[in-house]
């Protein structure tokens, strides 16, 4: 009987989505369809082509002078000209991981799993571990030229660590390294910040030059912003697998 | 219809399925199982939908990271037994 109930609501909910979405009369307020949105009428169409001045010109590789010199139009969203909402991003993530390690207690001491690790596993841990540590740190290096950036960089560093976790029966991080890391990237962004407010007039603008479009040192401040980000989001996601893997701190 | 088109379909339809079991499984590290599963074929959309920078995300986050923490989780707790 719940399970109907359930069943029916779904599909009156399912409904109203679907004609909400999808229906074709003129004049509507409705979402268009999927790959036909007239992008002329959107902010994000001045994004794209890097300048919201007015001017409409597409943009080249190699092009110089842009207002925000990222290739990736995501990167130049989020980390020049929606750098406040990831300075906020960054500080969730901190205060989550500052709650683990306040609930789980770091000790010093790791815990068994019951199957030992054979011969095999280790050496092709180590192998893989070094590769999947090298393209977290190519991700948030290269941030601002390819998909990705500093927090999946910094998510797959730390999943190099809960490899060589699973894998090793001795492996451990120091804690205090983790944290020194992670404490030094999130002041120096906000330095960052604080020195644009000195230069530019305001916190985090760009006050690098932008170079041109598609060079790995382009972009101005957004690849330092990004290798912060991705040293500070792996820190403390290895932090956070360090503590659910430690033993409980006895009360 | 196109290929891609055909592809989206059936993907969608298998994640939709995958959550359904996921939810309604009665061993937890099956649940997990199925939601590590379902996060792959949300990568696949992802890519499918042109967001790459998400799928990435999704790809270690949610099928990597958060499956290992719900694992070691389920590792450290008891089974109970309701009278």
């Amino acid at each position: 009987m719940k399970k109907i109930a359930v069943l029916l609501l779904m599909m009156i909910l399912g409904y109203f989505l679907f004609t909400n979405l999808y229906s074709t009369s003129v004049g509507n307020l409705n979402f268009p369809k999927y790959g036909e949105v007239n992008l002329k009428n959107r902010v994000s169409d001045k994004y794209i082509k890097k300048d919201v001045k007015g001017t409409e010109k597409e943009t080249i590789y190699g092009q110089k002078g842009m207002e925000s010199g990222a290739a990736n139009v995501v990167t130049s969203i989020v980390v020049d000209y929606r750098s406040f909402d990831t300075l906020g991003e960054v500080t969730v993530l901190f205060i989550s991981a500052l709650g683990v390690s306040l609930v789980m207690g770091v000790s010093n001491k790791k815990k068994r799993f019951t199957i030992p690790s054979n011969f095999i596993l280790k050496q092709g841990a180590r192998i893989i571990y070094s590769i999947i540590l090298v393209t977290g740190v190519y991700m948030f290096i290269h941030g601002h030229l390819t998909p990705g950036g500093g927090f999946p960089g910094g998510s797959m560093i730390a999943s190099s660590f809960l490899l060589m976790y699973i894998a090793e029966e001795d492996f451990k991080v120091k804690f205090e390294y983790l944290k020194i890391t992670e404490g030094i990237a999130g002041s120096a962004y906000v330095l960052i910040g604080l020195l644009g407010m000195l230069m530019g007039g305001y916190f985090l603008i760009n006050i690098l030059p932008n170079g041109s479009v598609g060079a790995l040192l382009s972009a101005g401040i957004i690849p330092i912003v990004y290798t912060f980000i991705g040293l500070k989001v792996g820190a403390e996601l290895t932090g956070i697998i360090g503590n659910f893997l430690s033993e409980e701190v006895e009360k | 219809m196109e290929i891609i088109n055909v592809a989206e379909t059936i993907v969608g339809i298998v994640l939709i399925l995958f959550g359904i079991l996921a939810i309604h499984t009665k061993e937890l590290i099956h649940s997990v199982i199925y939601l590590s599963l379902m996060s792959m074929l949300a990568v696949l959309s992802f890519v499918f939908m042109r967001a790459p920078d998400v799928a990435i995300t999704e790809a270690v986050i949610g099928s990597g990271l958060v499956t290992a923490i719900f694992v070691f989780t389920l590792l450290s707790t008891k089974r109970q037994v309701k009278e």
